[in-house]
């Protein structure tokens, strides 16, 4: 019986850390999504994808899928960031399509 | 000599350098704006891509560009689906507000045809007024509450409105004023601007691909495509203002779209309106 304790003790001890740890890199990544989600709302050029992503990001988090939240908040964040850089290219690459 | 000729040439260099640069720079950052030559160069490039469309059909959208389209809009205009809309527009319009004033009072000659006037550059507010922020506006001015830009009662008053004007040429002015152009070439530039996941530009569907297909729609060409506005949406299963189709739009690119009548959003109408000035009203309209 006293093994059996000390060997889920150890399990616990060990698996917490884990989780822990994946809680804080979901919030790293959902915050890293979200400043450049705001970078493209700054720009004028946010996508409906990215918004979506990042809502999936979050309730995949509430349920304490953070394998999910995490590869969602990733994904959110490539899409702001082509966002971005879309809004930056078309700057003045949209003078290109001008029926002259 | 050599030694004084190779500065000069050197000098000579570098000026035509930073010509050439000034040049590029001006290419680059766009030449003198020329709203009449773009309008111009507009309306031929719809003519020589469809020869066979009269101009002033191009106020028809998709049914200028298909045959079959064009039977069944004529036969649904026998009954056409706007005209509960336009009914209780017309009533709206002559209702009087709690002050006993009505919407007339804020409008020239009544209110009554003057929709090919809209939107007109403000000189006193610096900024593009749209009929449906007039209609707010006027609203407001007799201590009513705003109506919603994008269907039910406004478009029912727009619809009114255009109903009064048809046949009517649009006639959008842009005055003397540095704003009134910057606020044209800022429209000039929302509708050529590539936004959304999709990475389309208002000119990618209606300069691009006027005539062809998305999924069951045919895709209406930019020429003449406010001047039917509002209209009867079979997919909206309603009525829908010029506000609802640019927010629909941006959303099918999966682009967040703007708020109604965002300064972008009025100014890509005063873009568009102008562009197809001499086409006449036709809204209120009917479309798949």
């Amino acid at each position: 019986m006293t093994r059996v304790l000390l060997i889920a003790s150890l399990v616990i001890a060990a698996a917490a850390p884990a989780r822990a740890a994946s809680e804080a890199d979901f919030k790293a990544a959902y915050a890293a999504a979200e400043a450049a989600e705001q970078e493209a709302g700054g720009l004028r050029n946010q996508w409906i994808t990215t918004e979506t992503t990042l809502s999936a990001a979050k309730t995949a988090a509430e349920k304490g899928d953070f394998d999910a939240a995490i590869a969602s908040a990733k994904e959110a964040e490539a899409l702001a960031k082509a966002s971005i850089f879309q809004a930056a290219s078309e700057k003045e690459r949209w003078r290109d399509a001008v029926i002259h | 000599m050599r030694g004084r000729f190779v500065p000069a040439l050197f000098l000579a260099l570098i000026s035509a350098a930073l010509a050439a640069g000034v040049i590029v720079q001006a290419a680059t950052a766009g030449e003198t704006p020329n709203p009449a030559a773009d309008a111009k160069a507009f309306r031929d490039f719809y003519v020589k891509k469809f020869p066979n469309v009269k101009l002033e059909d191009f106020v028809n959208g998709p049914y200028s560009l298909n045959e079959d389209m064009r039977r069944q809009w004529q036969e649904k205009e026998e009954f056409p689906p706007y005209e509960f809309a336009l009914e209780s527009g017309k009533e709206m319009f002559a209702t009087p507000f709690k002050n006993g004033k009505t919407y007339a009072d804020c409008f020239e000659n009544g209110g009554i045809g003057v929709r090919q006037n809209f939107p007109y550059f403000d000189v006193k507010q610096g900024e593009v007024v749209t009929l449906e922020l007039a209609l707010n506006r006027c609203r407001a001015a007799n201590g009513e509450a705003p109506l919603s830009y994008v269907k039910d009662d406004m478009a029912s008053l727009t619809a009114y409105m255009a109903y009064t004007s048809r046949g009517k040429p649009f006639d959008i002015r842009i005055p003397d004023d540095p704003r009134a152009l910057a606020a044209y070439e800022n429209g000039k530039r929302y509708f050529y601007t590539r936004r959304g996941q999709l990475n389309f530009s208002c000119a990618s569907c209606h300069v691009q691909s006027p005539g062809e297909r998305l999924r069951a729609e045919i895709l209406a060409p930019a020429l003449g495509i406010l001047n039917a506005m509002p209209i009867y949406r079979s997919e909206w299963a309603g009525m829908g203002t010029i506000s609802r189709r640019f927010i629909t739009c941006n959303s099918q690119t999966r682009a967040v779209p703007e708020e109604a009548q965002s300064e972008n959003y009025r100014d890509l109408e005063y873009f568009l309106s102008y562009v197809s000035n001499g086409l006449p009203i036709s809204g209120p309209g009917a479309r798949p």
